[in-house]
């Protein structure tokens, strides 16, 4: 699972250097996986988008590796 | 061995194909007659059960007592002692209901002289059957077997059945596909709720049926009967399923489930592509609400061949459509069943275009499970189901949810794979 910040800028900041768009408006927040963390942010009134994922096949390799070959 | 893209793309292929045959079902109750006239294959001593294959030694307590309760009502045995040291013996050949065109509820036996309901799918014009519902209480289907069960069981042969079946042939018969979609829109998930379709059918059967039976006092019994039973349509809605589903089997590399069953030990699937192998694991204890007096330690684990009817998008597939019955239960509030509902909709393939949920905006039932969604998602099948107590002879203790075991979907899909050369 992991966080993910969203700025409103488009380009990616360039030599290390960060946005300061990024820094100085609110996060955009969007979370992929626990959604505990989508609760904490919306609790502190972050604007959160939670994305329900989950490794496919529980994280099997084997399944995984089959629904690969038998999907679109 | 084709390659990946080429064989996703048969997949789907042959899953679009099954899910045509599936929403194309045209199911019609045509006819009740006595379960020898109808599998021919099902002589004396021979007892088809709920579930997938199992022997005695494997039977959990409500199967061995429904079965020592049908072995004395068929006159195979003296008593109930004598039939269960018999059936301990190897007397008797039991198989499923499912390798004879058959359900049955709970433990779900099936024997020869029983009627059974004929529902035909007209457009396959294949045949499916299942027992008449016995009522509610202590009843065979839910493991009871004394004298008062064996004498409703003698009265629905001698009477009720062939009335039933009399009714049905003067008036042609009762197309269900209508009906159900009625009983959709009237709160009815025809698993666990029921009293729409009930009362529709009853509607529609009581003209034919008063014109079958000339004793007045005999129709007063049997339309009191059926009236009384809020669960009278599932066994119909059961053969339905069966009739809709059967000829989905066999679709070379369809990953579309074709039966979902269990037996109170172990629960089992079929799939379209698979033939006939049975994948199973073991089933799970249902959670829900009890009767006055018990509680989950008196539960047996789930049992019965009721899962066609989600296994064609009814039941807890379509629990948005029935808000009683999420109370009823255990299942919690309205939004809740509505989420059951969404998730089901993750690992199905279509929507039926006339079985539709009205507080969804008319969307069509989720219909059409494909093991390969259910594997990658981990989502697995929500059902809606009676609970049995744990000993024999004592019926009916509670309703409630379970989940179909993953385990079962996964073994489907290895077996896919070993079978296309791909393990």
């Amino acid at each position: 699972m992991r966080s993910t910040v969203v700025s409103d800028q488009n380009d990616t900041p360039a030599g290390g250097t960060i946005s300061s768009e990024l820094l100085h408006s609110p996060p955009r927040v969007v979370n992929v996986g626990l959604a505990v963390f989508a609760a904490d942010l919306d609790a502190q009134d972050v604007d959160v988008v939670h994305v329900d994922w989950r490794p496919p096949a529980g994280g099997d390799k084997d399944l995984a590796r089959l629904l690969s070959m038998l999907t679109d | 061995m084709m390659d990946s893209m080429s064989l996703a793309s048969a997949i789907r292929s042959a899953n679009s194909k099954a899910l045509e045959v599936l929403l194309q079902g045209d199911p019609v109750l045509v006819d009740v007659l006595p379960a020898e006239n109808l599998i021919p294959e099902l002589r004396e001593r021979k007892i088809l059960h709920a579930g997938p294959p199992i022997e005695w030694d494997r039977m959990c307590g409500p199967m061995r007592g429904a079965i020592a309760g049908v072995v004395v009502f068929e006159g195979w045995a003296g008593d109930l002692d004598d039939a269960a040291d018999q059936a301990s013996k190897g007397c008797f050949d039991f198989h499923p209901n499912h390798h004879f065109a058959a359900v049955g509820p709970m433990t779900g036996l099936t024997t020869c002289s029983q009627p059974l309901l004929v529902v035909e799918n007209r457009t396959t014009g294949n045949r499916a059957y299942c027992t008449v519902n016995e009522g509610l209480g202590k009843v065979m289907r839910f493991g009871g077997n004394d004298e008062s069960v064996r004498d409703r069981l003698a009265w629905i042969r001698d009477s009720l059945g062939p009335a039933l079946g009399a009714a049905l042939q003067s008036c042609g018969g009762i197309p269900l596909r209508p009906l159900v979609a009625r009983g959709l829109t009237m709160g009815d998930e025809m698993h666990q709720r029921n009293v729409a379709c009930s009362s529709l059918l009853l509607r529609e059967l009581a003209p034919a049926l008063a014109s079958a039976v000339a004793d007045h006092s005999d129709l007063s019994e049997m339309l009191a009967f059926m009236g009384s039973n809020d669960q009278f349509f599932l066994n119909i809605a059961m053969a339905m399923g069966k009739s809709i589903m059967d000829p989905v089997r066999d679709i070379e590399l369809s990953t579309v489930v074709t039966a979902m069953t269990r037996n109170g030990t172990d629960f089992g699937i079929r799939v379209s592509g698979l033939g006939d192998e049975w994948f199973t694991a073991p089933v799970e204890m249902p959670a829900g609400l009890y009767f006055p007096g018990f509680s989950a330690v008196d539960a047996n684990p789930d049992m019965g061949d009721s899962t066609i009817v989600e296994t064609i998008g009814l039941g807890g597939f379509a629990m948005a459509a029935a808000p009683a019955v999420a109370g009823f239960v255990g299942a919690g509030s309205v939004a809740e069943a509505a989420g059951i509902t969404a998730r089901m909709r993750e690992i199905t393939l279509g929507e039926h275009s006339e079985w539709t949920i009205v507080n969804e905006n008319y969307r069509g039932v989720a219909t059409g499970i494909d093991i390969r969604l259910v594997v990658e998602t981990g989502i697995v099948p929500t059902i809606n189901t009676g609970i049995a107590h744990r000993q024999p002879g004592i019926g009916q203790v509670g309703a409630g949810v379970v989940k179909a075991p993953l385990a079962c979907f996964e073994k489907a899909l290895r077996a896919l794979g070993e079978r296309l050369g791909l393990s």
